[in-house]
């Protein structure tokens, strides 16, 4: 049986990203269609496809663009290109290989919810991608596909701009993503009010991440219906997993969003490298709860994978084989987020720092039980207590890593050294090719 | 206490270049409303920094200035994000991804190589002004780890000791 692929089903063609091979392939029917609808049910379509916030939260997108206050203009979209959590790696391919998909993404949302002014921020180190996404923009008004009127015909004035991010994680996190947009630094703001209520520049703002919005073209040419049954529960849709760390054939692959998390490792990423078994899986990038080996025969699904007390989050796959010390893994990520949390809030910003140099210390040899123990309250002080989510993101893997792996960090303080050594990072640290759709690396 | 040294002013910056940073601003802050042209303080800045070579004093006055925001503005924009460099750097900027999939795939491993080789600790630049060397956070190239990004421009996947090599050696 083939699958449906939705979001790179172009990709590797030649030149795809062009307007030209993206409109002999079809592309801009669906705003076409769109344009010949009531804004108000290609709402009701995209709330029946059971569409989830790709970026992370796993948010009912229809459910987000009903937040917007009827009666205040004007309202803008932002598109999230900032792709910064660790392990995630599948919106830049969007934007490579099949940037169209996602303009033509944009301006079917724009016009169903009644927006003229579109941004999108892009992460910094993505120099590349900001460019063939401003050239594709560009493309696009020269066509006069956006601009004055949409497709040459509508008269509704849309505009899209590229908005290019300077190294910072906490710019993804939307409403830091708002102030950085704004020309600030990436404070996170207080909710509510919600950007949908008071966004940019205090007027209401849907945030949606690329991947969300480069299905919506699928969805109102082939119903909401039709994307809600390639999923199931309450996610619709396929999705881009990107799979990376221990694995034969890491990748980004597009699955269907109830893919089995194990069949995906084993099969489609050719199992583990050297043959070896898994210790640990992240299913959702680095903030999501850490999986045991013998816990990844579940299905990806959003509400699955949280039923699993884990997050599906961002699709980002980290495995790593049996050969790896858990509690380097852990102190690299705990020093990410010391190093990236903005510094708002003190249980973020001193906790972070703590918790890194608690995990380094027990790494290196020189904790004991208590260190470890301390670090699981640390932890719980951070979590829940911060204005954004940030916090959480750092409390959950070291909670997660302690509670799953507690003998490893234990075995670091009873014999005082890492018993990994210098392999800690696994025996095998080569570099393998990838997969990404249809496209070799 | 002595007084902290007087900050750069913009009349220090050569006329053209001051010049070439109007112009270039001026298509960027199109992209905004009229009345939110502050909003262009990322792209002044990157501006400014690939004229001026950094982003001193007073090229975080000269954004402030443009943009009609407080020099504080500017600085504490261009003191917060990672790609703001506040002093100098080397000819090039080599920086090297150590975040777990690269660490699985080796990139600790070459980061350790390149210190070692290039003679210098994280953040550290070369007697020769040649290359300043900096590890980085996720660079969102997990599959095609391990990965660099050379000049803040261009990516470079798949790395190991050898590649890494043949890429620094060829910097000028």
């Amino acid at each position: 049986m083939s699958e449906t692929l939705i979001l790179t089903r172009r990709w590797g063609k030649p030149n795809s990203a062009a307007l030209e091979t993206y409109r002999q392939d079809g592309g801009y029917a669906a705003l076409d269609k769109a344009l010949g609808m009531d804004p108000a049910a290609i709402v009701d379509e995209v709330k029946k496809s059971n569409l989830r916030g790709r970026g992370g939260a796993g948010f009912a997108t229809g459910l987000k663009w009903t937040f917007l206050p009827k009666d205040v203009r004007p309202r803008y979209l932002t598109i999230n290109a900032d792709e910064s959590e660790p392990g995630t790696f599948k919106d830049r391919y969007i934007i490579e290989h099949d940037p169209h998909q996602l303009i033509e993404g944009i301006a079917i949302t724009c016009w169903a919810l009644d927006i003229h002014l579109a941004y999108v921020y892009i992460r910094g180190e993505f120099p590349k991608q900001a460019r063939i996404l401003e050239k594709a923009v560009e493309e696009a008004r020269a066509a006069g596909i956006i601009g004055p009127k949409l497709l040459g015909k509508k008269a509704f004035d849309l505009d899209i701009h590229v908005h290019r991010g300077a190294g910072a994680y906490i710019c993804g996190e939307e409403s830091a993503l708002l102030e950085s947009l704004e020309g600030k630094k990436g404070y996170p703001r207080l909710k509510p009010p919600f950007p949908a209520v008071v966004g940019l520049w205090g007027k209401p703002t849907i945030i949606n991440n690329v991947e969300t919005i480069a299905n919506i073209p699928w969805i109102v040419q082939n119903g909401g219906e039709a994307f809600a049954a390639l999923g199931s529960g309450k996610t619709g849709g396929t999705r881009l997993f990107g799979v990376s760390g221990h694995v034969n054939r890491p990748g980004v692959y597009e699955k269907p969003a109830a893919y089995n998390l194990k069949k995906l490792i084993m099969e489609d990423c050719g199992g583990i490298v050297g043959g070896r078994g898994v210790k640990a899986v992240i299913p959702g990038g680095s903030s999501s709860p850490v999986l045991r080996g013998d816990e990844i025969d579940i299905s990806l699904e959003v509400d699955a994978v949280k039923a699993a007390g884990s997050m599906s989050g961002s699709g980002g796959v980290i495995v790593f084989d049996d050969s790896t010390c858990m509690v380097r893994a852990l102190a690299r990520i705990a020093k990410f987020y010391a190093e990236e949390s903005c510094g708002q809030c003190t249980p973020c910003r001193e906790g972070t720092s703590w918790m890194e140099g608690i995990v380094e210390k027990i790494e290196h040899g020189h904790g004991s039980a208590a260190d470890v123990e301390k670090l699981e309250q640390i932890a719980g002080c951070i979590g829940g207590n911060t204005i954004c989510a940030l916090g959480d993101a750092a409390a959950m893997p070291v909670q997660s890593f302690v509670k799953k792996f507690r003998d490893e960090f234990l075995r670091h303080t009873v014999e005082h050294r890492c018993p990994f050594g210098e392999s800690g990072w696994g025996l095998d640290q080569t570099s393998r090719p990838a997969v990404v759709g249809a496209v070799r690396y | 206490m002595t007084n902290p040294a007087p900050l750069g002013a913009v009349e220090e910056l050569p006329r053209d270049e001051v010049e070439r940073f109007d112009r270039e601003l001026a298509a960027v802050v199109k992209r905004y409303p009229p009345d939110r042209k502050a909003a262009a303080m990322l792209p002044a800045l990157r501006i400014g920094q690939e004229i001026f070579g950094y982003c001193s004093p007073a090229v975080q006055k000269l954004a402030a200035d443009r943009l009609g925001v407080s020099p504080a503005r500017a600085e504490e924009v261009a003191t917060f994000y990672v790609m703001f460099h506040t002093k100098p750097l080397g000819r090039h900027l080599v920086e090297i991804c150590t975040n777990v999939s690269c660490c699985l795939t080796g990139g600790e491993r070459i980061f350790e190589h390149l210190k070692r080789k290039l003679g210098v600790g994280n953040g550290g630049t070369t007697a020769d002004g040649r290359i300043t060397l900096r590890e980085v956070e996720c660079l969102g190239a997990c599959g095609t780890a391990p990965a660099m990004l050379l000049d803040e421009d261009e990516m470079i996947e798949r790395l190991d000791v050898q590649k890494v090599d043949q890429i620094v050696g060829g910097l000028k």
